[in-house]
């Protein structure tokens, strides 16, 4: 498969402040990969550095297997969907997209045709003459989209394009925004701090966190196999459980936890007994009144409060020793009977949870 | 919907200071000065109706050659300074750090505090034949003896550009405040050339600054009086002084009216073709 961007050990240092620390990445041609982070991890630099806008301070940019060193934004065959859009709000529509192709000295007649068939692309036909104050929301989010695909760059960048977006057109869009990408074909770099978007929308995802990549893979990889504690933090929900290793065989230990809890799991790298470990569970890995109790960790915790979110519900427990556990509620009715204050027995298998060393 | 009285009555409060000084200030004088301007002394020394004074502005040279010089220099005037304040306000607004934008716009602004009389006087030190300029490039061997700087065309426009690059700096400032960096970085990445963000970015989000700033800047170059006098000299014949002298030396107060009535339509003719010519409407711009 063709590399459209391959970055290898870029580096950004703003003084003594390290943005962007040895990263590495391809993204092969017509992909969709994600760099996911927390704000201020560096992600808007790394962005910034591909399209031109920052120079790096060591490392190399490939597009399409041609180095980017001292090249200007004006010339990388790349085009950025900005944070805000940046649509030119003194030009109409038509103007808007026909920017590009006016740089590129497109013939006036072979402009008019590929804005119309663009604008027919993202589903806004007609909408050539608007104002830019006359759009919604969603609407510019597609016109802006739009400006930049009409010149057919090598990588589409995009700048948490749904961040201004509210929750229902968010939703909406990142599922249009992935039916485009996947119609169209050219690589989107996607650069986001919703773990949601990252997840619905992208082929690979990055897990960035202080200038470095945690982990890179597919959005299953990343929630089912974390590699490190800021992954498994970070991407979907877990709860959190501190304990000692008492016994140890391979990757398989028994620890206890600090409210006395023991368990028995699979741990990553490492460990020896008396050391510390940090264990992670999703909370529909957890089983409520579970049947078949061998082979699962069993214990009893009370019901605080049903957090009913639909599909998403989840029971918000509370163990004996204090600590509160997020409980996923299958909403298949035959948990009906559980209600706040009940005590009730929870299971889990030991593979279902993932497990590093303590930092010291 | 019905208004109630109390706050009809609270509306015209408040206007009425400001229409009492619009009639009071602007409106009355006009109308006498109108008056005036029409009207003159038939052989006989009594007072009649008149197109006499109009006429004389037509069919003496000196006048409309005055007049049209002021023009043409006034709009060159406000060119120049446009073109010197595009750049320093962008430099204040877009590249200078924050915390040094406020010191900027100090050290733009602390000359104004010092009347227009005696900054005037202060470029005379500077140029005049026996002058702080001619003083050390005659000591430094770079002229033989004094030239005199003072009272030439080019030194009186540099003189009114110094006055008036304030009033384009400060509406530049505020539009070029409100330009979002992203729609330049925006264009660069869609492939302009610094040339064409200029062009298709920068200047048409300022137009409102640069017309406003323009007006002000125009109106207050072809009214001035003092800077053209003294730095321009006999040599500037700026149509001010004509009015001042049929004013104050030739006691011929009905000339004068008539000259103040062709600069007042003359300003408001430039700048309708202005207004017409960057297609822009009055309203737009004050707002």
């Amino acid at each position: 498969m063709d590399i459209d961007l391959s970055v290898a050990n870029l580096v950004k240092k703003f003084g003594n402040f390290t943005a962007v620390d040895q990263v590495t990445f391809d993204v092969p041609q017509g992909s969709f990969f994600s760099i996911l982070g927390p704000s201020g991890c560096g992600k808007t630099t790394l962005l910034r550095m591909v399209a031109g806008f920052e120079e790096p301070t060591s490392g190399t940019i490939h597009i399409r297997g041609k180095d980017m060193a001292g090249v200007s934004p004006n010339q990388r065959p790349v085009n950025l969907v900005f944070q805000h859009l940046a649509l030119f709000p003194m030009m109409n529509v038509a103007e808007n997209i026909a920017f590009g192709l006016k740089r590129r000295k497109v013939a006036s007649a072979q402009i008019k045709k590929q804005i119309d068939e663009i604008l027919e692309r993202v589903g806004l036909p007609g909408y050539a003459q608007q104002r830019i104050d006359q759009l919604s929301g969603g609407q510019k989010q597609r016109v802006a989209i739009a400006r930049c695909l009409v010149l057919e760059p090598s990588v589409l960048l995009l700048d948490e394009p749904l961040g201004a977006l509210d929750l229902k057109l968010r939703e909406q869009m990142k599922v249009e925004l992935k039916k485009l990408q996947s119609k169209v074909g050219t690589t989107f770099v996607y650069i986001t701090h919703d773990q949601s978007e990252a997840l619905v929308m992208s082929d690979r995802v990055a897990v960035m966190n202080m200038g470095r990549y945690e982990q890179i893979g597919t959005p299953q990889e990343l929630y089912n196999q974390p590699l490190t504690p800021f992954v498994a933090q970070f991407v979907g929900d877990n709860n959190l459980w501190s304990g000692e290793v008492v016994e140890q065989s391979g990757n398989n230990i028994v620890m206890k936890t600090e409210e006395g809890f023991v368990f028995r799991t699979a741990i990553q790298g490492p460990i020896s007994v008396g050391q510390h470990a940090n264990l992670y569970l999703r909370p529909e890995t957890m089983r409520i009144l579970p049947t078949e109790k061998e082979a699962l960790n069993c214990f009893n915790v009370v019901v605080k409060a049903i957090l009913f979110d639909g599909a998403n519900s989840r029971l918000l427990t509370v163990t004996p020793g204090g600590q509160e556990l997020l409980v996923a509620l299958p909403q298949n009715r035959s948990f009906d009977h559980i209600k706040p204050g009940q005590a009730i027995e929870v299971g889990w298998h030991p593979d279902a949870a993932v497990c590093f060393k303590a930092e010291a | 919907m019905a208004v109630p009285r109390s706050s009809k009555m609270v509306f015209w409060m408040f206007l009425a200071p400001v229409l009492c000084w619009l009639l009071l200030l602007i409106v009355l004088p006009h109308i006498d000065l109108l008056v005036m301007s029409f009207s003159g002394e038939n052989d006989l020394g009594k007072s009649t109706w008149t197109l006499q004074n109009y006429r004389n502005f037509f069919t003496e040279p000196i006048y409309w050659n005055t007049f049209l010089r002021t023009a043409v220099f006034s709009i060159i005037t406000t060119l120049i300074t446009f073109l010197l304040a595009m750049p320093v306000a962008f430099y204040i607004v877009k590249v200078v750090r924050p915390r040094l934008q406020g010191a900027m716009l100090m050290m733009l602004l602390l000359p104004f505090w010092v009347s227009e009389l005696v900054r005037v006087y202060g470029w005379m030190i500077l140029l005049r034949e026996s002058g702080v300029i001619n003083h050390f490039l005659v000591k430094f061997g770079l002229l033989e003896r004094p030239i005199e700087m003072l009272y030439n065309d080019a030194t009186m426009i540099m003189g009114l550009v110094y006055t008036s690059m304030l009033f384009m700096v400060v509406p530049l400032i505020s539009a070029m405040e409100s330009l979002d960096d992203s729609l330049v970085e925006a264009a660069y990445d869609l492939g302009s050339s610094k040339t064409v963000i200029w062009w298709k970015i920068i200047l048409p989000h300022c137009k409102p600054g640069i017309t406003s700033g323009s007006i002000v800047v125009f109106m207050l170059v072809l009214g001035n009086y003092l800077t053209p006098n003294l730095m321009g000299g006999k040599n500037s014949l700026w149509f001010t002084e004509q009015i001042y002298n049929q004013f104050i030396a030739s006691f011929n107060w009905n000339q004068g009216a008539a000259f103040g009535f062709l600069l007042l339509l003359l300003s408001s003719l430039i700048i309708w073709i202005g207004l017409k010519l960057s297609r822009q409407k009055l309203g737009e711009v004050a707002s």
